[in-house]
């Protein structure tokens, strides 16, 4: 379990990290928290010939709200933009989600773009980036592109990033008015990937009643799974019987089994973890809309505020 | 009189080094040394074809390649098969390095010495072998259809076949008013200690001396087995074991490949070399445990007293059999439990499979065991409609009946005798820990909030402190610090701290002027090592032995210089004094002078043991049924095992939605006798529930049918965290001491994992309404019992196949 011979550079400037890449190209792996890399390297599954360190450029350190949504930079920690108080303000959802990604120490190193581009069908932040329907905002010395969430992931562990491209910025849209969110997911032990996980956002009309009711799917498809399961459940009021929307929930998706559960189990979860975050995201959103503390996390039971 | 420590919550004495990160593990030490990788199969089952090391030869800091062929002389030949028994018909081990054929994922094929490890893992990564690869058996239903054999001379797959029986098993259930049979399941766990295995050895030219560190549980196994392997004389081999990072069970086991390679690289090469075993090496090459299928036939009466037992069980040994038939041995015996069946047969297989070995991890086959017997009684209960803490107490071997001969051979060869223990007690206390008697009326309200809660029970007894010996030496220096000694090992069981607790007392002397070294065959050559909860037992009695035996040097020197009767004399905060009279005193440091005539003084104090200061013209300076120095060695040889027991019961609650298990209430009642250190004991009662409810709950070894293990990674090995664990374990006591040691001592070092498969499969039974009969059992798996029994009516179906009672 030791890595096999890298070079290591680790640039100050954004534009060197750029050009540095776009010279060694496939030979290189960009290195940010190195929470999924390192262990990559020392198992030797991946052996790049370079390994692009960007923990020095300051530039990628950022976490900035406005009103239309959260630009997180390539070197915001998980744990800095879990702890954001503007971030939870515009899209609670990410603090939500974030308390569920590994434990503290990793979050702390591990970076949430890190995470996206990373690609893995397990974890959170993927899942919530293509529910919100996000973006990533990718350079390379071709320039700049922002890529859509939708397109953004191909297959496991696989993004539609370039080899010479550097993930800049993550962009999680701001949540919609009258709107709620929630996050639930199993996992086998505390912390650990989830063996199934639900993101739901739900938008409510004047009435109290669902309009819009969407969500996110981690671990029970090869890439992050978002679901519309407004035709369920619309026209509801938030605090009706919303069952609904579990039982479409789990007739779409198709899981594999893996040695923690069975695809069966799975899609049982999906029907379960869906309810569970769609009461709770139509809830909140009913708070927002009454005006009761209106993104305080509101403890439900079984869903994560 | 100073305040007696034996039995006081001392805090341990090797704390605060391990805290702040002063501990010295294996990988601290040897850092100038040349590091060893091993290449491994990556076939369960397979003949070696071609072995090419030319591609390795180019990476730079090479040092040296190895394989079979380089082995010669005991090297060449299988490492050896530690435990013989009669039963064993094809005992197998493994080469050092493989010969012509594999037989696990994992197994050693060659090994690299390079200037690091880095580099070493480069050379592993060149060497081209080629494999003609073969059917392989995985699990132990392969085993046992033994369509196709792990060892072509080892027909049907068995190492071993064993019985033994107690009466007429098979007569007592057919003439049995009831009878019930079960089929169990219980899957593979391992020791996963933190630190992994690790050796370092160097070896000096000139004295032709081998002087090497390892991770292991027995110091002097290792030098026996690797001066054999070398063709070296005892003497000229020292074996020191650093701190080690917990072994449970799997550290026992020797010699490993390794603990042999490298001290030949180092003796080879003629530098220090030095193996670091990382995490997936630790899955896929050391050792696991538990895997059994087991089916059980019972007879019982209306009492739901067992009048006859019969178990069949298939042990899953893996490729090899290097510890002999210790864990199913164990199992077969200590599955009887403090329980008294009217006749008992016990027949079983150790079977091979191409899979990493199986030898003991802490409880050594007791948890199977135990699973076994205490399914039956639910079932027994369930069956009869009895509470099932009544059943229990009904097949209870009475106070008044020990010591309590089963009529079978345990694990050392000695008669199966229960030395003591009160079992109606223990099951008093328990239940009312746990509340039992108001259990009926919680979990009925529970259930009418549509909450879904349950309570498991399970006891067991457990034969601790195996012989063959242990010894202990214990030495007054001229400064008055006190040095102990003893052979066996110390992977964190706060040895330093009881064993100075025992010597303290014996000397009257303060704890703080004790030290203790364990495992260092400089200081103490002759030991057997720390596994089967026997360290307390042996070693503690043997140095409270070696300690009364300085104490009556000490009060004999003293008696002579202070011109005293030694019967007039007694030792208080490390002074000698007339009783009655503290102003005559003398301190240890000064006997410790005194007992050792001097023709040289080093300093102010020895003066006092020159020649023309003290002695007798008339007699010889030391006489003839003496020795100098106050010190003393003595051993202790146990008559036979000492059982300790206890009892769990543990709360949980599933979640109807998710299946999820959550634990509510875990407690325990524990009975090892007399107890040195409280705090201690509870610390290895908390550290072996914390295993116990990942072996229920959590752990499993997932091998495809290929025999490549799924999940060799603490990714997805999924040893449970803190957060798995049960925030408060309540724990009682009670102190039936053994009569068999000096101290009254029995072990508690696997106490807490022994019950776990057993008390958690009859919480979950209990609420879930169906009885679960495989274990390890997670949200899935549960979910899928759910489906399966849907539609029956849970909470009155048995656990078992229900035979037609007459
Ligand atoms: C024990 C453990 C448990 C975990 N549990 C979870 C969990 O429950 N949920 C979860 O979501 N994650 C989990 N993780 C992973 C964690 O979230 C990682 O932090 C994250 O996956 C990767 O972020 P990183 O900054 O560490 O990336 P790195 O490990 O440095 O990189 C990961 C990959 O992304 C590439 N990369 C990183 N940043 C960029 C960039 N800016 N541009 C281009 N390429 C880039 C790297 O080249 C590499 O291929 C866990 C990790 C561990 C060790």
């Amino acid at each position: 379990m030791k890595p096999s011979a890298f070079d290591y550079r680790r640039p100050e400037q954004l534009d060197e990290a750029i050009d540095l890449l776009g010279e060694l190209g496939p030979d290189a792996k960009v290195l940010a928290g190195g929470q999924s890399l390192l262990p990559l390297l020392s198992m030797r599954l991946a052996a790049p010939k370079h390994l692009l360190d960007i923990n020095r450029i300051a530039q990628l350190d950022f976490v900035s709200c406005g009103a239309d949504g959260v630009r997180v930079g390539a070197l915001a920690r998980h744990a800095a933009l879990e702890r954001d108080a503007g971030a939870r303000a515009v899209q609670p959802l990410l603090s939500a989600a974030l308390a569920m990604v590994a434990h503290p120490t990793i979050r702390n190193r591990g970076t949430t773009v890190g995470s996206i581009v990373h690609a893995d069908p397990a974890a959170e932040m993927p899942a919530v980036l293509c529910l919100l329907g996000g973006s990533i905002t990718a350079m390379s010395t071709n320039g700049q592109r922002i890529i859509c969430a939708s397109e953004f992931f191909l297959g496991p562990l696989e993004s539609a990033l370039w080899e010479s491209e550097l993930a800049v910025e993550a962009f999680f849209p701001a949540l919609p008015p009258q709107s709620g969110t929630a996050f639930a997911e199993i996992s086998r032990r505390h912390g650990d990937y989830a063996v199934c996980g639900v993101a739901g956002l739900v938008t409510l009309d004047d009435d109290l009643r669902i309009s819009v009711a969407r969500a996110g799917y981690l671990s029970v498809s090869a890439t992050p799974l978002v679901l519309d399961l407004t035709d369920a459940v619309s026209g509801r009021t938030f605090d009706g019987d919303l069952s609904a929307a579990g039982g479409l929930a789990s007739a779409a998706v198709d899981p594999e089994p893996d040695i923690h559960a069975t695809a069966d189990y799975r899609r049982h979860l999906v029907g379960v973890l869906t309810n569970r975050v769609i009461v709770g995201a139509a809830h909140r959103a009913a708070r927002e809309i009454t005006g009761n503390g209106a993104t305080q996390a509101l403890p439900m039971p079984g869903a994560q505020p | 009189m100073t305040s007696r420590m034996v039995g006081q919550p001392v805090n341990r004495v090797e704390d605060p080094r391990l805290l702040v990160g002063a501990g010295r593990f294996l990988d601290d030490l040897g850092q100038d040394a040349a590091e060893l990788a091993v290449l491994r199969s990556p076939h369960a089952h397979a003949r070696i074809t071609d072995i090419d090391v030319t591609a390795a030869l180019e990476v730079q800091g090479l040092l040296a390649i190895y394989t079979y062929e380089d082995l010669s002389g005991p090297l060449a030949d299988p490492l050896p098969l530690l435990i013989p028994h009669p039963a064993i018909c094809a005992g197998r081990t493994q080469y050092a390095l493989a010969r012509d054929e594999v037989n696990y994922v994992g197994e050693a094929i060659a090994v690299v010495v390079a200037e690091n490890r880095y580099l070493a893992e480069d050379a592993v990564e060149r060497i081209v072998v080629s494999y003609r690869p073969l059917p392989p058996v995985v699990g132990v239903q392969a085993a046992r259809a033994a369509e196709h054999l792990v060892h072509e001379d080892a027909p049907g797959n068995v190492a071993a076949h064993f019985v033994q029986e107690v009466g007429d098993a098979a007569a007592a259930i057919a003439a049995a008013p009831f009878r019930l049979e079960l089929e169990l399941a219980i899957e593979r766990s391992a020791s996963t200690p933190l630190e992994g295995r690790g050796v370092l050895a160097q070896w000096d030219s000139d004295s032709q001396r081998l002087r090497m560190w390892t991770s292991t549980q027995t110091s002097t196994g290792v030098r026996a087995a690797v001066a054999a392997k070398l063709g070296l004389d005892l003497g000229r081999v020292e074996v020191i074991t650093p701190d080690v990072g917990g072994g449970f069970g799997v550290k026992i086991v020797h010699p490993w490949p390794e603990e042999v390679l490298v001290p030949m690289a180092a003796r080879a090469l003629g530098r220090p070399v030095k193996f670091t075993e990382d995490r997936r090496e630790h899955f896929i090459s050391a050792a696991h445990e538990r895997g059994q299928l087991q089916h059980i036939e019972v007879g019982f009466d209306a009492t739901g007293r067992i009048l006859g037992l019969s178990v069949r069980f298939w042990h899953d040994n893996g490729a090899y059999l290097p510890y002999g038939l210790i864990v199913p041995i164990i199992t077969s015996t200590q599955l009887l439990g403090p329980y008294k069946p009217g006749a008992y047969r016990v027949e079983f297989d150790s079977l091979y499979t191409n899979t990493v070995i199986v030898t003991p991890y802490r409880g050594a086959g007791r948890p199977q065991g135990v699973y076994a017997m205490e399914r039956t009684l639910d079932a027994i209960a369930g069956e009869l409609g009895l509470d099932r803490s009544v059943v229990r107490a009904t097949n209870f071997i009475q106070p008044s009946e020990m010591p309590y001969d089963h009529g079978l051979i345990f694990q050392d060869g000695r008669p199966l005798v229960y030395d003591s223990g009160d079992f109606p007690a223990s099951l008093a206390k328990l239940k009312a820990l746990v509340g039992w008697d108001d259990w009926p009326a919680y979990q009925a309200a529970a259930r009418a909030q549509g909450r879904q809660v349950g309570l498991g029970l399970a006891c067991y007894v457990e034969g601790t402190g195996v012989g063959p010996y242990e010894g202990g030496h214990v030495q007054i220096e001229t400064s008055g610090r006190i040095k102990v000694a003893t052979g066996l090992t110390s992977q964190g069981q706060g040895h330093q701290t009881a064993f100075a607790q025992i010597v303290a007392d014996e000397l009257g002397v303060s704890m703080d002027d004790i030290e203790v070294v364990t495992g260092d065959t400089r200081r103490f050559p002759y030991a057997v090592g720390t596994f089967a909860s026997r360290a307390a037992v042996t070693s503690g009695s043997a140095i409270a032995l070696a300690a009364r035996m300085v104490r009556r040097k000490i009060l004999k020197v003293a008696a002579d210089a202070l011109e005293a009767d030694p019967e007039d004399l007694e030792i208080v905060e490390g002074m000698v004094r007339v009783k009655g009279a503290p102003g005559v005193a003398m301190a240890l440091g000064t006997v410790a002078v005194l007992s050792n005539p001097l023709r040289y003084a080093f300093d102010e104090a020895s003066k006092a043991a020159t020649q023309f200061v003290v002695g007798d013209s008339d007699l010889p300076p030391v006489n003839e049924d003496d020795e100098p120095g106050l010190e003393g060695r003595d051993y202790y040889s146990p008559l036979r095992s000492t059982f300790a027991n206890g009892m769990h019961a543990v709360i949980v609650e599933t979640d109807p939605e998710t299946a999820e298990i959550k634990i509510l209430r875990y407690c325990v009642v524990h009975d090892c006798g007399t107890l040195i250190n409280p705090l201690i004991v509870e610390g290895q009662v908390h550290g072996g529930v914390a295993q116990g409810v990942g072996g229920a709950l959590y752990e499993r070894l997932v091998y495809d049918d290929a025999g490549q293990l799924q999940n060799a990674s603490f990714m997805d090995f999924l040893m449970p965290y803190v957060s798995e664990v049960p925030e408060s374990i309540e724990i009682d006591h009670l102190e039936t001491p053994s009569p068999l040691n000096p101290l009254g001592i029995k072990g508690a070092g696997e106490a807490g994992v022994i019950p776990s498969a057993a008390v958690f499969a009859s919480a979950i039974s209990d609420a879930e309404g169906f009885a679960i009969t495989a274990m390890p059992i997670s949200p899935s798996d549960l979910f899928e019992l759910r489906r399966r029994h849907a539609g029956t009516d849970r909470h009155n179906e048995s656990i078992a196949k229900k035979e037609p009672t007459r």
